[in-house]
């Protein structure tokens, strides 16, 4: 008995259980400070910077980055790619972890945070992109849930209700990708409103075709990104079929993703050409809008596209890790850097380390509840009892 | 020329009167089309060639706004020396721009006619007041600050030290203190005139006016006439209003005009998107289902010509074996008639033996050798 106990606890105290740990600890310090002392307390937010890191980084990167869901499922279920049928599950979930924790950052940002119904249930200011954003976020979060459920419904038990949820898939899955099209691509349009404060390289009429098209590749980097960590940590949860597909699942995203990378530079040129700003890309700001365009998009594009004709999976997943960095740029450039690019030094924004504490936070949340759910229920694998039923 | 106050004050009776009704309270949210204002909407005529920096306005909206008191007193006009904006306790603020000679310019929410941070707000906490006020319902504010992301003149503050009622504050345009029939604060208080409230198009008149009677006095430009859709406060300056502090790069569009494009979209998505992936789903379905028949029709064909093929063979094979057993019948028939033929041939010969036996044995020996 006590030697069990003893075991328990050895399990219990992993690196991976000490670090999380920690960093789940000082989160819920900021926590407390950030709901007694206020925003102001945790942040570097003034009156000119009101959006940093908590919306740049948690909203911004966190919905493109979670992208892999609508990615993942309409290839599956509406393009009727079979082959990525493995890829579906971890997708979905990771896309709901996302979202939630969007939501839950969300909580952290606003002023009021009791209020985020709100605009949905009470007062709704339909000529704001916001509003779309939180409409659609609100009402994708849901299909993200119902789309996750039969994995915990395999994992209870629950036949009849989980094949009740089945039968949904091809409705749910189309309606998630109407709810991402729209509030993907409303995140960017967010900043159409701005013209005098974003700095023109970024800003353009396209805002939100770029956030769109730029989400698809997000979505598929993070999928091929996220598959690569799941392998390391948790291969002896797969069974064969998700092992035997993984590799063409890496595949068939790095080439896909190459070949809309290649077509979201060409809109960016288009973009470029079409507000004449090229006489910008001499200047300081020019330099690190080419840092972001060809050295986080082109760079891993091509990474990609030799990847995917040599079958080299080493390369497609330094490329998916390079164009998630690259999203995560580019999103940052946009809310945070290129942002109030005309205010002088001292009265731009950098983030607390408090803020980035709150950050690491979350996403650590995000990581303890995916390893939750992936140790647990059928993600990775498909359920014995369940394995006709796709 | 300006209004005095007293005739203010009489207009003001028939606004209080349309008031009552409720036909000058009621508020709109921003609209999207061609909007050139509220007609009777009010404003102000701020000219920058008159201001002395005195920062009387800014105590008095102190004072209208009950804020919290500032540090340094307003009568201390050291504070002009650093470059400040509105904040959670200041709604307006004076600012100096150094040169011969020095040059002020109030600060303060220019109530757009179509303004940027009504368009953004998700909950019409802020609206656009038929007197020209965009005015802030704190008791729907959610907080996300996107109002302040959006004003183009950087005006909105926030309470970010509030943990549990923190809310946007800005200059009212004393709305509360114009329906009572009173100016704003600033206006009032202000000793040399450089503040005019009035309705927004004759303070444009008013604005013109001066600059053509005075020439040279003025750069021929009213602010906010057209900028971002045009503001209720208007502004005369003598020196360009880039050097006061007032963005020149702003354009006429207005905000609600620039994200019109975006939310336009989204009709068009939620109405074709679900055809155009149904349509997907059918084709990829038909296509697997084409697939599938071609593949059951070539396992089919192949299925039958390998039958056919293997038919053909077989009923070669039979006619090969037909024709060898046939053959071999035939040989083996020869051969038995052979035998008997020989054995018919001996038997004659040997009934002939005792005719001819030694020619007999002569052609047998011969045969043999053959």
């Amino acid at each position: 008995m006590a030697k069990e106990n003893i075991t328990a606890e050895k399990q219990f105290l992993t690196p991976f259980n000490v670090v999380a740990g920690i960093i789940l600890l000082v989160g819920a310090v900021i926590t407390i400070l950030r709901f007694t002392k206020g925003i102001g307390a945790v942040t570097n937010l003034d009156n000119n910077n009101p959006w940093g890191l908590w919306i740049g980084f948690d909203l911004m990167c966190g919905v493109a980055l979670a992208a892999g869901g609508y990615v993942t499922s309409s290839a599956c279920y509406v393009f009727g790619l079979k082959k990525y049928h493995s890829a579906v599950r971890p997708a979905i979930l990771t896309a709901f972890l996302g979202y939630a924790l969007v939501v839950f950052a969300l909580h952290y940002d606003v002023g009021r945070p009791w209020r985020l119904p709100y605009p949905i249930f009470y007062s709704q200011g339909t000529s704001s992109l916001l509003f779309e954003v939180g409409l659609c976020v609100f009402l994708y979060l849901t299909v993200l849930f119902v789309e996750s459920t039969p994995a915990a419904f395999e994992w209870l038990g629950f036949k009849k209700i989980r094949a009740w949820v089945v039968r949904l898939t091809l409705v749910l899955t189309i309606f998630g990708v109407v709810l991402s099209t729209l509030h993907q691509s409303s995140l960017g349009a967010l900043f159409q409103i701005a013209p005098s404060k974003l700095h023109p390289l970024w800003y353009s009429g396209y805002l939100h075709v770029y956030f769109f098209i730029s989400s698809m590749f997000a979505g598929m980097s993070m999928v091929i990104f996220e598959g690569t960590l799941a392998h390391k940590w948790l291969h002896h949860k797969m069974d064969e079929t998700h092992l035997a597909e993984a590799e063409g699942v890496v595949l068939g995203f790095g080439k896909a993703a190459s070949f809309v990378m290649m077509g979201y530079i060409g809109i960016k040129l288009i973009g470029l050409a079409v507000d004449n700003n090229w006489h910008y890309l001499t200047t300081g700001w020019g330099f690190w809008f080419l840092v972001e365009l060809v050295g986080f998009v082109l760079f891993p594009a091509i990474l990609y596209g030799m990847g995917a004709r040599e079958k080299n999976t080493t390369f497609i997943r330094i490329a998916a890790f390079w164009t998630v960095l690259g999203i995560i740029l580019n999103r940052l450039n946009i809310s945070v850097i290129a942002f109030n690019y005309h205010l002088p030094s001292a009265d731009r924004y950098v983030p607390s380390f408090m803020e980035v504490g709150t950050t690491i936070f979350i996403v650590t949340l995000g990581v303890v509840v995916y390893k939750f759910i992936t140790t647990r229920m059928p993600i990775l694998y498909e359920h014995p009892d369940y394995k006709e039923h796709h | 020329m300006a209004i005095s106050r007293r005739k203010f004050l009489t207009s003001m009776g028939a606004v209080i009167g349309a008031g009552t009704t409720g036909a000058l309270t009621k508020a709109y949210g921003a609209a999207k089309t061609d909007f050139k204002g509220y007609p009777e909407s009010f404003g102000v005529l701020h000219d920058i060639s008159r201001c002395i920096g005195c920062r009387k306005c800014e105590q008095a909206c102190n004072e209208v706004n009950k804020l919290d008191k500032p540090e340094r007193p307003f009568d201390d006009l050291k504070v002009l020396d650093q470059k400040r904006r509105t904040d959670e306790a200041v709604y307006t603020v004076v600012n100096k721009f150094s040169g011969t000679p020095d040059v002020f310019a109030k600060k303060q929410c220019n109530h757009c006619q179509e303004p940027a941070c009504a368009s953004a707000c998700f909950v019409k906490a802020l609206k656009k007041d038929k007197t020209g006020a965009v005015v802030y319902d704190e008791s729907l504010c959610v907080g996300c600050r996107y109002c302040m992301v959006a004003c183009p003149f950087n005006i909105p503050a926030y309470t970010y030290n509030d943990p549990l009622t923190p809310k946007v504050t800005k200059c009212t345009l004393c709305l509360p203190r114009i329906n009572e029939g009173k100016l704003p604060g600033c206006v009032e208080i202000c000793p040399t005139e450089a503040l005019v409230f009035g309705k927004r198009k004759d303070l444009i008149k008013i604005a013109w006016k001066r600059i053509t009677q005075s020439p040279g006095h003025y750069i021929e430009h009213v602010y906010g006439e057209h900028e971002m859709g045009g503001t209720s406060w208007l502004y005369l300056s003598g020196i360009p209003f880039e050097k006061v502090g007032m963005r020149e790069d702003l354009g006429n569009t207005s905000a609600p005009e620039l994200t019109s494009g975006a939310l336009g979209t989204v009709p068009i998505v939620v109405g074709l998107w679900p055809v155009l992936l149904t349509g997907v789903y059918a084709i990829s379905k038909r296509k697997e289902k084409i697939a599938d028949e071609e593949r059951k029709e070539a396992v089919q064909k192949a299925t039958d010509s390998a039958t056919a093929e293997m038919n053909k063979q077989l009923s070669q094979l039979k006619d090969k074996l037909t024709r060898e057993k046939d053959t071999a019948i035939k040989t083996e028939v020869k051969k038995a008639l052979d035998a008997s033929a020989k054995k018919a041939a001996e038997a004659a010969k040997a009934a002939e033996k005792p005719l001819a036996a030694e020619d007999a044995a002569d052609d047998d020996t011969g045969n043999e050798e053959e």
